[in-house]
């Protein structure tokens, strides 16, 4: 018994009541922004209380990491406290990929259910009433109102920017797997090198999808309000896209904390959560390129 | 970045015996899985309180036919925040406080695994529905598209107010992951020594699963409002025909969460039930292990019956067939569970202090709302039987005597271990007895009038239905006014009463039970030892 660890129950902390501050003052005011620019009044302060409220939450995010990192470095958590992270992260990822499933199951019920039902094929084809000369094709280059959703003129071809942005992600889940073994090996320099190449394929992947949704929108009349392709389309890639920002956000911080002689070739669970994440938006990508823009 | 570390934080790794802060930032601040629990216990009471007295505003309006005190689109938002408030207001934070309380109690750990994140989750909470509620106050009214929120009633035709709804939803479930992943990281890596996964009490086994069931389910709820969001705001037409999308797609989603959701609300309960159970009965519990799986089953099976929400929406036959069958099967370990109960009692030297009065009465009522519950499975059946007050007699069976009473019958027994005194068990056995008198009054009569056709959600109704309505609003109020019963005992509990034992009931058994009562601010800082 007395060769236990002892876990750590960190004091008081102010982080969480910031944290929720934070949080809900940006959602007001983000909900206060969109509720004012629908009803289209001209004078709106949700632009301002986001703006708060996202300063709080940065500030936040600052405070509780610095102070995490500062604990792990004096020593303070055990054996037993790396894997309650490690659980944490791991459900925390599980809970991402349920959110996703979300949308691509909503994908999948419209292309393989709705889609031909309002077509007039399958069970419920009568639906075909409603919108009579509607003819179902995926992808959807005519909605069943034309006036209220325009449909798409043509859609992102998947053999060019997304083909090599499915050869970018996936080089980059190589590049920071090469960083964890070279952090493992203790071989700081390889493992700044294949961090930052890591970074670089990512931004450059986030560069190249802002260059489709710009092509989407200028040339292909492919927008959110485009009907249901464009609907799917960019809640899927915004999404990933979003995520991918997030990691890249994420394992810049692991850079600068690496430069700063963080890590141990033991202890460095922070650099492997990051890895994760990272990996977990490849398989999603992996996902997207398959049934958003192949298939 | 400096390793070298100021003392506040160092303080505590090394000292837990120290006694609480002093003053309002003791719980704003507070790491301690009891303070939290605590807070967690009297948010969702108030909680209680607040979506209970728009149920008295519905059952007053309805009290005789014809509009008397509310107009219908007031009504409407009552029906709504009732039903949001008190399954995400009420129910779900009562099941984490005690899991916040008891937990790590019952394994042996010294907190929740992470303290910190364990905080911020509790208070999401209050700002969530502090952006909720304060809705009702603007123009335009709050929610009123009921608390299931189909689309296109929540997007196309909603008040402005929607917005406000969809970011509440969003923050209470980040709290809601936040939560569970505690959960399980806490029951995963904290056990004592010995606490093998089979020795596990069953409401911590329940939790686990529950918690698992939280962070499959919460993300598919935050997608759904997303996408509302989205449809509102962003011209996409997910749940709109005319760009391709569909309606019926909204309720998929949202009863992919939606099911699940209500397992979440129960299986805590059973849990506690099969703690107390054995305690009053002084037998240990019948058939663990089949508990265990049958608990494991129940929430497998939430995710293949969602459908059964939507027998009438028009789906294909094989869908009808498939989520039918699917429904039923769920009466298997359900099956499993109410014997294993029974049997606990069976030939047990039995004893009906309140928290077992609750217990018994949780198990024969939920099962007579688990018996409604097979009725409506039925699909030819259930399009008689769809959005009548059918539907609202079934999860109000399940839901006020399954999952509330389970909640009183937890806080009566682990109230001693909370406080350090006996609650008054006159006062405690009056609050059952009227709760138990209302709650049926209220609720059996809306069997009645949804067979013969009352629809659900109307504040006006035909002549024919008037006595029962009038029967179930006094039923209704009945069990309303007892629940302030219920306030003066706790509160009466805490500020005195006979001195509780370490252990007050002779045959309960658990970790929770070899400290003292009150329970210390600190406990098992050194793990002990299970056999």
């Amino acid at each position: 018994m007395a060769t236990h660890e002892q876990y750590y129950v960190p004091a008081q902390s102010k982080w969480p009541i910031i944290a929720t501050i934070g949080l809900a003052t940006t959602l007001y005011g983000l909900g206060t922004w969109f509720n004012d620019l629908k009803a289209g009044r001209d004078e709106s302060n949700g632009p301002l209380i986001f703006f708060i409220g996202g300063l709080l939450v940065a500030y936040m995010l600052f405070g509780w990491f610095g102070n995490v990192i500062k604990e792990s470095r004096a020593g303070l958590y055990s054996a037993q406290m790396d894997r309650s992270f490690r659980w944490g992260m791991s459900w925390f990822i599980f809970s991402e990929v349920m959110f996703f499933a979300a949308f691509f199951g909503t994908l999948f019920y419209i292309r393989y259910w709705t889609g031909p039902w309002l077509g007039g094929e399958g069970d419920k084809g009568i639906s075909n009433m409603l919108w009579p000369n509607f003819e179902y094709t995926w992808p959807l280059l005519n909605n069943p109102d034309p006036k209220l959703f325009p449909a798409p003129e043509g859609i992102i071809d998947p053999w060019k920017l997304p083909l090599i942005n499915t050869i970018l992600l996936v080089t980059s889940s190589f590049t920071v797997t090469f960083a964890h073994h070279a952090l493992r090996k203790g071989e700081r320099q390889k493992l700044k090198l294949w961090l930052a190449a890591t970074i670089l394929l990512g931004v450059t992947f986030l560069v190249l999808q802002a260059e489709e949704y710009v092509h989407a929108y200028t040339e292909l009349g492919l927008t959110l309000g485009s009907g249901i392709y464009g609907a799917t389309f960019f809640m899927l890639t915004g999404f990933h896209g979003a995520h991918v920002t997030l990691g890249a956000l994420i394992l810049t911080v692991m850079l600068v904390r690496i430069l700063r002689g963080h890590f141990t070739p033991e202890h460095h669970f922070g650099f492997e959560a990051a890895s994760w994440y990272w990996h977990f938006v490849d398989v999603v990508w992996i996902g997207l390129f398959t049934f958003v823009y192949v298939l | 970045m400096s390793a070298v570390i100021d003392t506040d934080t160092g303080h505590a790794g090394h000292d837990h015996h120290h006694g609480p802060a002093k003053g309002l930032m003791r719980w704003v601040l507070t790491t301690n899985h009891k303070d939290i629990g605590t807070m967690y216990l009297w948010f969702s009471f108030c909680m209680f309180l607040l979506g209970g007295s728009m149920a008295m505003v519905i059952r007053a309006e309805l009290f005789q036919p014809g509009l008397q005190i509310v107009q219908p689109e007031f009504f409407n938002q009552m029906t709504t925040m009732h039903g949001l408030i008190m399954v995400f207001g009420a129910v779900m934070p009562a099941f984490v406080g005690l899991a916040n309380w008891m937990i790590p109690l019952m394994v042996g750990a010294p907190d929740m695994a992470l303290p910190r994140m364990n905080n911020f989750s509790f208070w999401l909470l209050p700002a969530a529905f502090t952006l909720l509620v304060s809705t009702l106050f603007t123009e335009g009214g709050g929610p009123n598209f009921g608390w299931t929120f189909y689309a296109p009633l929540s997007t196309t035709y909603a008040p402005e107010s929607v917005t406000f709804f969809i970011f509440a939803i969003h923050l209470m479930g980040i709290s809601s992951i936040m939560g569970a992943i505690n959960v399980i990281a806490t029951i995963l890596n904290l056990r004592a020594p010995g606490m093998t996964l089979m020795k596990m009490p069953l409401f911590v086994w329940t939790w686990l699963i529950t918690a698992f069931l939280l962070i499959a389910v919460m993300p598919v709820l935050a997608g759904v409002v997303t996408m509302m969001l989205m449809d509102i705001h962003f011209g996409t037409s997910f749940f709109n025909a005319a760009g391709g999308g569909d309606p019926v797609l909204f309720q998929h989603v949202f009863w992919f969460f939606g099911h699940p959701e209500v397992y979440i609300m129960i299986l805590p309960a059973f849990g506690a039930v099969s703690s107390i159970i054995p305690a009053f009965s002084r037998k240990p519990l019948f058939g663990y292990t089949s508990m265990v799986y049958a608990t494991a089953a129940i929430a497998f099976l939430s995710f293949i019956v969602w459908a059964h929400h939507m027998f009438t929406v028009g789906i294909p036959l094989t869908g009808e067939l498939f989520f039918m069958y699917a429904t039923m099967l769920i009466a298997v370990p359900t099956g499993v569970k109410v014997f294993n109960w029974v049997s606990t009692m069976w030939q047990g030297s039995l004893t009906f202090e309140t928290p077992m009065l609750f217990a018994v009465a949780f198990v024969i009522l939920f099962t007579i709302g688990g018996f409604s519950g097979l009725m409506l499975a039925i699909a030819p059946a259930d399009f008689q039987y769809h959005d009548t007050y059918f539907v609202v007699a079934h999860f109000h069976y399940v839901l006020v005597p399954g999952a509330i009473f389970g909640i009183f019958a937890s806080a009566y027994y682990w109230l001693p271990k909370w406080t350090g005194h006996m609650y008054d068990e006159t006062l405690g056995k009056l609050h059952f007895w009227l709760s138990f008198i209302g709650m049926n009054m209220a609720f059996f009569p809306m069997h009645f009038v949804g067979l013969a056709g009352m629809p659900r959600r109307i504040p006006d109704y035909n002549l024919q239905f008037a006595d029962f309505n009038m029967v179930s609003s006094i039923g209704a109020f009945t069990f309303g006014a007892t629940q302030f019963l219920f306030l003066f005992i706790v509160i009466k509990c805490i500020r005195g009463g006979k001195p509780a034992p370490a252990k007050p009931w002779d045959g309960a058994d658990g970790l929770e039970w070899t400290v003292p009562s009150p329970a210390p601010y600190h406990t098992f800082s050194t793990p002990p030892e299970v056999k």
